[in-house]
C-alpha cells in the first residue's frame, strides 16, 4: 500500500502533463464560449446599409448574423465563402456592418458582392456590444423565433461550415 | 476652516478620468476613482492580458464608455459588472464566479494543500523508531579499544 502510494506524484505528474497537452492543442486559445447561447437576440433600433431605412427585427426563419466590416482584413477573406454560402446552399445571411463607414460599406457590397438578405449598419458599436462581439468576424446562428444557438468568432470556411452546417440544420 | 474649504472643494470638483488618451468627466473625485477602478477591474475580451483601462483597441474603448454611461444612470459597481458578465461572459471579471463547475477551482488548492499534510504526517508516523539495545560489555570495551587506537594515530 505504501509503495504504491510512493508512485502518487508520478501519477500526478502524468496527470497534469495531459491536461497541459491537452490544452496546448486546443483549437482556438482566443475564441471566448459567448455568454449569449439560448438567448433571445438583442433588441435593436437600426439603420440598413442598403437603404437607410430603420430596421428593429431580423426575418423568422433560421438565419446567419455575420459581424463585418470593411477595416477587418479576415472579412475580406470571408466574403468569398458567405458568397458561395448563399448562392450555392442558399442559406440566409444578414449582416451587421460593425463600426464601419457606410460608403465604403456599400463600395465593398457593390465590388465583392452581397450575400446579405440586408446588412444592419451599427456605427458604433452598440448592437455589437449587446452582442459580445470583441472582434470581426463573428457569426451568429439565430433560429425563427430569434433565439442564438450557437456563435462562431473568426472566419467562415469550408472545415468550419462542416461543424456549423449541422446546428444549422438542427434549428427551427 | 481653509483645509476644510480645500477638502470640500476637492470632492466636490468635477474630475476627469483619463484613460488611454480618453477623457470622462465625473461629478466628483470619488466616482473618477470608482470609474478608474472598475476599468482596471474588467478584462479586454480582444487583449487578453489586459484590463479596460489598459487596452486601447476599440471594443475596450466602447467597454469603457458603457461603463461611464452606466455610471452615470446610477448603477452599482456589482450591476455594471452583471452588464458586462451577461454579454461578454464570465472572462470579463478577473475574479471566477462561485458555481458547481468552479469548485474544483476555488477549493483544489485546499485540497491539494491538506492531502500534502495528511501525507507527511501520514509519513512521519510510520517511521521506524526501533530502540537499539545497549552495548555489552565487550562491545564497550572493544569501542573504547578503537578509540585509543584511533588517537594514538
Amino acid at each position: 500500500m505504501n509503495r504504491l502510494l510512493l508512485f502518487l506524484p508520478l501519477g500526478i505528474f502524468i496527470g497534469m502533463g495531459v491536461l497541459f497537452w491537452i490544452g496546448l492543442h486546443q483549437e482556438d486559445k482566443s475564441a471566448l464560449p459567448s455568454a449569449l447561447i439560448d438567448k433571445p437576440f438583442p433588441t435593436f433600433i437600426l439603420n440598413t446599409v442598403e437603404s437607410g431605412e430603420s430596421t428593429n427585427h431580423l426575418p423568422e426563419e433560421p438565419i446567419l448574423v455575420n459581424i463585418w466590416a470593411t477595416w477587418c482584413p479576415t472579412c475580406k477573406a470571408e466574403h468569398a465563402f458567405l458568397n458561395q454560402l448563399q448562392r450555392e446552399q442558399g442559406i440566409k445571411i444578414v449582416g451587421i456592418n460593425y463600426k464601419d463607414d457606410l460608403v465604403k460599406a456599400k463600395q465593398w457590397l457593390s465590388a465583392y458582392g452581397n450575400p446579405y438578405m440586408f446588412n444592419i449598419s451599427d456605427p458604433d458599436g452598440q448592437l455589437g456590444l449587446e452582442l459580445g462581439v470583441y472582434g470581426a468576424p463573428e457569426t451568429f446562428l439565430v433560429d425563427s423565433k430569434g433565439i442564438i444557438r450557437a456563435k462562431h468568432v473568426g472566419d467562415l470556411n469550408t472545415k468550419v461550415w462542416k461543424t456549423l452546417k449541422t446546428k444549422f440544420e438542427a434549428m427551427e | 476652516m481653509r483645509a476644510l474649504l480645500l477638502l470640500v472643494l476637492m470632492f466636490s470638483w468635477p474630475s476627469f478620468a483619463v484613460v488611454e488618451g480618453h477623457k470622462y468627466q465625473f461629478e466628483n473625485l470619488e466616482d473618477t476613482q470608482r470609474f478608474t477602478q472598475l476599468a482596471e477591474s474588467l478584462r479586454c475580451p480582444k487583449c487578453q492580458n489586459q484590463s479596460l483601462a489598459d487596452s486601447d483597441s476599440p471594443v475596450a474603448s466602447d467597454m469603457r464608455q458603457k461603463v461611464y454611461e452606466l455610471m452615470q444612470e446610477g448603477q452599482s459597481n456589482q450591476e455594471i459588472t452583471r452588464y458586462m458578465v451577461d454579454r461578454y461572459g464570465d472572462f470579463v471579471t478577473y475574479e471566477p464566479p462561485f458555481r458547481p463547475e468552479t469548485i474544483l477551482l476555488w477549493f483544489g488548492p485546499v485540497l491539494i494543500f491538506s492531502f500534502g499534510v495528511l501525507l507527511i504526517i501520514s509519513l512521519r508516523k510510520n517511521q521506524k523508531t526501533t530502540a537499539v539495545d545497549p552495548l555489552s560489555e565487550e562491545e564497550l570495551a572493544r569501542l573504547q579499544a578503537l578509540k585509543d587506537k584511533a588517537d594514538s594515530l
